[in-house]
């Protein structure tokens, strides 16, 4: 079983993670917090990141939150990212629907 | 007052890989197929429930929930509720009868807070899986994973509670259990129920509309909600939190999520109510333990990861 290494080079992490294991999982696995974790199945779009270097496969993620334009961007779910090679990544902002058009009443919640 | 509505009849719920989300809720939660369409959806009941089915998954490139469906008493409730919504001035959709296998009209229409919700009066009468009528035993062998005794309710997240409120209170007749409050009096939960249970659905309140948060699934006992946490684990199942008990309904629950990103919940007990009690107020400063009773702290993905 190969196991590659992810750089997130916007929070400066490194883990390694096995051909078979979700990125988001091996994070998880590591004991990092440098990507968010939401439902670990493709629907929440919660975990989306940049792949900015690297070869990788995905696997079913929600159209809501990754059309296929954004795959060719790299623009993932690490929840559903599974590394070919070594892997660079980078944080993406948190969806708008999520969390930037959260207003008034929304933020008495929190 | 009561309008004839008695209670949830099921839920269709999108996921992204079917042969993944028959396992996880036949095989972990103990639901138990029933029939499969020609559109590839597959129905599923749990155990206790007198109906065909309580859930629909139907497989789709984007997870979510479709829409929810409360039962009538019979067909003229149903035939006057439809026609209370379009004088209230609500949008209705017919869905034939057979639409769903077994299924007998559908009156569909959408809330302000954009989920869709139906109505119907008929479905085949199939009995409680396992057990007799006549003479029952307690319950039935060869129940699978967390055997889930039924679909209790589904909590969503979206704008305009106070329209949606209005419908569903002063039209279809259900009436508010539990509520959340911000400080300037505006409500941003609601949990409002046809019966007993301290919700048949629940509402809060979110920018984006028609999110679902998650659908319920009952349980007897606080060892089963254990039993569930051990399965979840045994069956490496994503895991949102708990096992753990709401401040809201007091209900002990644990929340987990289906291979889509779907979220479910587990949960045992809960208060009771009647259309005399006033609602049970929790104040917004309070949501933390309002949630989750123990932790007094909200974890974020609670209010943010919808599908
Ligand atoms: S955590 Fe929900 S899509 Fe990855």
């Amino acid at each position: 079983m190969a196991s590659f290494q992810v750089f997130n080079q916007t929070t400066g992490d490194r883990f390694s993670c096995q051909d078979d294991q979700s990125v988001l999982k091996a994070m998880e696995q590591t004991g990092l917090k440098c990507v968010p974790v939401g439902c670990r199945g493709g629907g929440c779009g919660y975990c989306k990141i940049k792949v900015v270097e690297g070869e990788f496969e995905c696997g079913k993620m929600s159209k809501a939150h990754v059309p296929s334009e954004a795959i060719e961007k790299g623009e993932v779910l690490a929840c559903r990212l599974y590394p070919l090679t070594d892997l660079t990544i980078e944080c993406l902002p948190q969806p708008a629907a999520g969390l930037s058009n959260r207003q008034t009443k929304t933020t008495a919640l929190r | 007052m009561r309008k004839g509505v008695m209670r949830p009849g099921h839920v269709q719920i999108r996921v992204l890989d079917m042969d993944a989300a028959v396992k996880h809720y036949v095989d972990l939660l103990g639901l138990i197929e029933t029939d499969r369409d020609d559109q590839g959806r597959v129905y599923l009941k749990a155990w206790t429930e007198v109906d065909k089915f309580s859930v629909v998954l139907r497989e789709a490139d984007e997870p979510g929930c479709d829409f929810m469906a409360f039962k009538v008493v019979d067909e003229e409730t149903l035939v006057q509720l439809e026609k209370d919504l379009v004088d209230f001035g609500v949008d209705i959709e017919q869905i034939p009868g057979g639409e769903l296998k077994d299924c007998g009209r559908r009156v569909r229409f959408t809330a302000p807070s954009g989920h869709s919700f139906e109505l119907f009066a008929d479905k085949l009468y199939t009995g409680k899986w396992g057990v007799t009528e006549v003479n029952p035993e307690a319950w039935p062998r060869g129940l699978d994973g967390m055997k889930a005794v039924r679909f209790d309710h589904c909590l969503l997240y979206g704008p305009e509670l106070a329209a949606t409120y209005d419908i569903f209170v002063n039209v279809l007749g259900f009436h508010l259990a539990e509520q959340v409050l911000a400080e300037d009096g505006t409500r941003i939960a609601q949990f409002l129920t046809v019966s007993m249970k301290e919700h048949d659905i629940a509402f809060i309140h979110h920018e984006e509309p028609g999110k679902f948060h998650h659908a319920s699934f009952f349980l007897e006992t606080w060892e089963d909600v254990l039993r569930a946490a051990d399965l979840i684990s045994m069956t490496d199942t994503s895991i949102d939190i708990g096992p753990t008990r709401h401040g809201l309904t007091h209900g002990k629950t644990i929340y987990f999520f289906d291979p889509s990103g779907n979220r479910n919940e587990v949960f045992c007990g809960g208060d009771y109510t009647y259309p005399d009690h006033k609602p049970v107020t929790w104040q917004a400063e309070q949501l933390g333990k309002a949630i989750f009773y123990h932790d007094r702290v909200l974890n974020e993905r609670f209010l943010t990861v919808l599908t």
